[in-house]
């Protein structure tokens, strides 16, 4: 194993553990999902370097089509919950 | 001494990362947490470009930064007593959740450290180097998510629409935004079709090159966007009737095309070997049309106008009322 | 010999970077600190345009990377006039 990996892969987690530290902790819908993207951040960074082989070897293709799918996913999601803050809002005003 | 340089320019790189990452989590701003976001996401593409994963940078700079830092500051904008402060709760749900997550950080970190040191026997790369001449496409990436994992990717443009129906279900658009001024309007007009081109240049090249259907797609929901943002309320949609074909069109052909192959004697998504090529430019076409649209509409966050749960095609009354 | 000029246009535009980075921390009200921004940042980005063609050395390369520096300059006009506008109409903080 590379030092690259272990320093992106530790970055990783620990990023994970903001993301996570964070839905806990913040009251208001926005930051819960600032936060859940951050922990998707963590998880993508971990898996990119899983990926990783050095400047040899090219790097294995299938977690990077992977974490593709998931950045796009985790944009749709967000949008639908920051729909669905907005409706909340709008429900508990009336 | 290369390697040793690389390893500083990593750890500058991870630390940097982590101090962006922490300041967007922890600061009871939600507008300044925002922005250090958008900041945190372009650093990440930066990131992907050093680990070798350009597709991935392009594609956390336009969707990752961009769309996703555009959608929470419109969000900020829907709800003004967020901007006054946030409130992290504090005492001792604080130090339970920090022992929480602890643990799990300890979890994770040692099940990572653990798959790194002990590398598996066969590694899917190599199927996949093996398999790259057949598939039609000689970018890795996409032969995988248009070729090998077709599967998956028709199951996300589904989940794409799924997101898409679930936030018109939820109610009537956002308003908009007031003309633009003439530096604005000026930008604009040099962008948008600047954008629209580089999205066109990226669907094509994402064959032999990083680029591919989303990145493409991504661009041309921020051209949209733009325009939304100068005041152009229709923001280079079609119509409603339009759009729901070019919505229905991504997923839709691509279960054609899978389904098609079944007629011919294969299996469902198995392409004839010689039709590889023009298969994949064919789903990614609709495929980035779709997540454009998808994309952009998610940003304005609700019913268009025109599309009311009565229309089909009637739409001349409800734009006189609006 | 072209290594060290590279190396010196690299060293300068990241230098340029960093001083409109502390004009940003360091300067005291909201137009000071656009006009420290856009400067800097876009002769620094100049500058490391120049250098990274020169290190990859294709003329084609050269011309994307000049391009994206004008594009950049644009961008950065543009969204600091309407920083600064907004600043202006709400009184800056």
């Amino acid at each position: 194993m590379l030092t690259t990996q272990i320093i992106y892969g530790l970055a990783g987690v620990v990023l994970f553990a903001l993301g996570v530290r964070g839905v806990l902790m913040h009251i208001s819908l926005l930051g819960r999902v600032l936060s859940i993207n951050v922990c998707g951040a963590g998880v993508f960074l971990v898996f990119v370097t899983l990926a990783y082989r050095g400047w040899e070897l090219p790097p294995d293709p299938v977690p990077h089509a992977l974490v593709l799918t998931g950045i796009v996913v985790a944009v749709s999601a967000t949008a639908l919950a920051l729909a669905l803050g907005r409706r909340l809002r709008v429900a508990l005003d009336e | 001494m290369e390697t040793v340089l690389w390893n500083l320019l990593d750890l500058a790189l991870a630390g940097l990362l982590l101090g962006l990452g922490w300041a967007a989590v922890a600061s009871p701003d939600l507008k300044r947490g925002v922005i250090l976001f958008i900041a945190f996401g372009l650093l990440l593409a930066i990131t992907w470009a050093r680990l070798r994963a350009p597709d991935l940078a392009l594609a956390e700079a336009a969707i990752g930064a961009g769309i996703s830092g555009a959608l929470l500051l419109l969000a900020l904008r829907d709800d003004p007593s967020s901007e006054a402060g946030d409130g992290i709760a504090t005492g001792p749900v604080a130090w339970m959740t920090a022992l929480l997550t602890l643990m799990l950080a300890g979890l994770f970190g040692w099940a990572l450290l653990t798959a790194l040191a002990n590398p598996g026997p066969e590694r899917l790369a190599g199927q996949v180097a093996a398999h790259l001449a057949d598939s039609g496409v000689t970018n890795p990436v996409t032969a995988v998510l248009l070729n090998f994992r077709a599967y998956d990717t028709l199951l996300e443009l589904a989940v794409l629409l799924a997101a898409l129906l679930g936030i018109f279900a939820l109610g009537p658009a956002r308003p908009g935004f007031k003309e633009g001024g003439p530096v604005l309007d000026g930008l604009i007009r040099w962008l948008v079709p600047l954008l629209v081109v580089t999205g066109g240049y990226l669907l094509w090249v994402g064959a032999h090159a990083p680029g591919g259907a989303f990145q493409a797609g991504a661009l041309l929901a921020a051209a949209a966007i733009l325009l939304r943002l100068g005041g152009r309320e229709g923001g280079g949609f079609p119509g409603p009737v339009l759009q729901r074909w070019v919505l229905a069109g991504g997923v839709g052909v691509f279960l054609l095309v899978g389904l098609a192959v079944t007629v011919v004697g294969l299996d469902f998504l198995e392409y004839p070997r010689a039709w590889s090529g023009v298969i994949i430019l064919l789903i990614e076409s609709f495929a980035t049309l779709a997540i454009a649209a998808t994309l952009a509409l998610a940003y304005i966050g609700g019913r268009p106008s025109g599309w009311d749960a009565s229309s089909t095609g009637r739409t001349t009354e409800r734009q006189e009322q609006s | 010999m072209a290594e060290w000029v590279t190396f010196a246009f690299l060293i300068a535009g990241v230098g340029f970077f960093a001083a409109g980075s502390i004009g940003l921390l360091r300067l005291p009200d909201l137009h000071s600190r656009l006009h420290a921004l856009t400067k800097a940042d876009n002769l620094g980005l100049g500058l490391l345009v120049v250098g990274l063609a020169l290190l990859d050395g294709g003329l084609v390369t050269g011309i994307k990377l000049f391009l994206i520096w004008l594009l950049v300059m644009a961008a950065s006009a543009a969204s600091s006039y309407l920083i600064a506008q907004q600043a202006m109409r709400r009184g800056s903080r």
